[in-house]
């Protein structure tokens, strides 16, 4: 036997490595489970259900800062990707762990925001809209946790020089996490109507 | 990598565009505030998040350089659960009423308060109610 990896990930039918194209059908399936918290939330809030309104109770600052933090941790792990490609495992080692550390500053804000709320007795059941905030964000904050873990496991490899294309495929999962947050900042915290 | 044979859009740039969008999504709500017009709130604050989508997508997820295939499995995930939600959940959240329930805040036949005083919380509670209104239409 070869040292050369499992046969299947070699495999590209589609014209697109086996590897890459698993991780565009977990996102296909993410999009299923986000994509129907974020319907029924717009079918409730176009709906004029009660409660929506307290979508001006949340910190606008908090989220905006979020949303600052997860695109330019996009930026750096697109940037790790770019020198992935070019072959250079450790400024792609060191710009993953630029992302995590952009992870970690959003799960202490998020940290945060649900303390914040939590002391002031809002929690899961106050109403529709707390509801949909703790579901959408704690999914959301599982989703940024499980990146930052992947990452974590998949830049020592790299770092030698060791399946650099690894850094895509973690990249893909990372975009997505932060498309979903471009969807829920405006939900949960700037579209007050 | 796949990726080799085309040229790279500027990372750099397209992130700064992505702050400028934010930063429009963030003045644009308060505008329709000021204004009282909901429809600006929508548009800078739900169609920016569209466009800054379609940007992550395309320039950082390479979407833009990758095999129709990759579109199709999105965008038929994406019509697919609009078709289920559209049709399977919409009639559900737009309805007051059902066979053994009523939404009278929605109704407008009660408020908030009103109804946190008559909708019944524990089990006991809901069964005494439920027995009760049995009882009486018999």
């Amino acid at each position: 036997m070869s040292m050369q990896g499992p046969i299947a990930t070699g495999r590209c039918a589609t014209g697109i490595p086996s590897a890459r194209l698993a991780v565009w059908w977990l996102l296909a399936s993410e999009v299923f489970i986000f994509g129907g918290l974020i319907a029924v939330f717009l079918l409730y809030k176009f709906n004029g259900a009660p409660g929506m309104e307290d979508a001006s109770l949340t910190v606008t600052w908090a989220g905006a800062l979020n949303t600052f933090v997860l695109l330019t941790s996009s930026l750096t792990i697109v940037l790790a990707h770019d020198a992935a490609e070019h072959g250079d495992g450790h400024k792609a080692f060191k710009f993953t762990w630029i992302t995590i550390a952009g992870g970690l500053i959003f799960m202490c804000v998020k940290a945060f925001e649900y303390y914040s709320k939590i002391s002031h007795g809002v929690g899961f059941t106050t109403n529709i809209f707390w509801s949909f905030y703790f579901t959408m964000t704690g999914l959301h904050a599982l989703h940024v946790m499980g990146g930052m873990i992947i990452m974590g496991l998949v830049s020592f490899d790299v770092r030698k020089g060791r399946n650099l294309q690894r850094t895509e495929l973690v990249g893909l999962y990372w975009h997505f996490v932060d498309i979903v947050w471009i969807f829920l900042f405006p939900m949960l915290y700037i579209a007050n109507f | 990598m796949s990726e080799s044979a085309h040229a790279h859009p500027n990372y750099v740039k397209i992130w700064a565009i992505l702050l400028g969008l934010l930063i429009v999504s963030l003045i644009g709500p308060e505008i329709g505030h000021a204004f009282d017009a909901p429809w600006i709130i929508v548009v800078t604050a739900f169609g920016i998040a569209v466009v800054k989508a379609y940007m992550v997508c395309a320039d950082f997820m390479h979407l833009r350089f990758e095999k129709k295939i990759v579109w199709f499995l999105l965008l038929a995930s994406l019509i697919v659960i609009s078709a289920v939600f559209f049709f399977g959940v919409a009639s559900d959240v737009i309805k007051t009423t059902g066979q053994n329930w009523e939404d009278c805040v929605a109704n407008k036949t009660c408020t908030v308060e009103q109804r946190i005083i008559v909708t019944p919380h524990t089990y006991a509670e809901v069964s005494a109610a439920h027995d009760a209104q049995t009882h009486s239409g018999q």
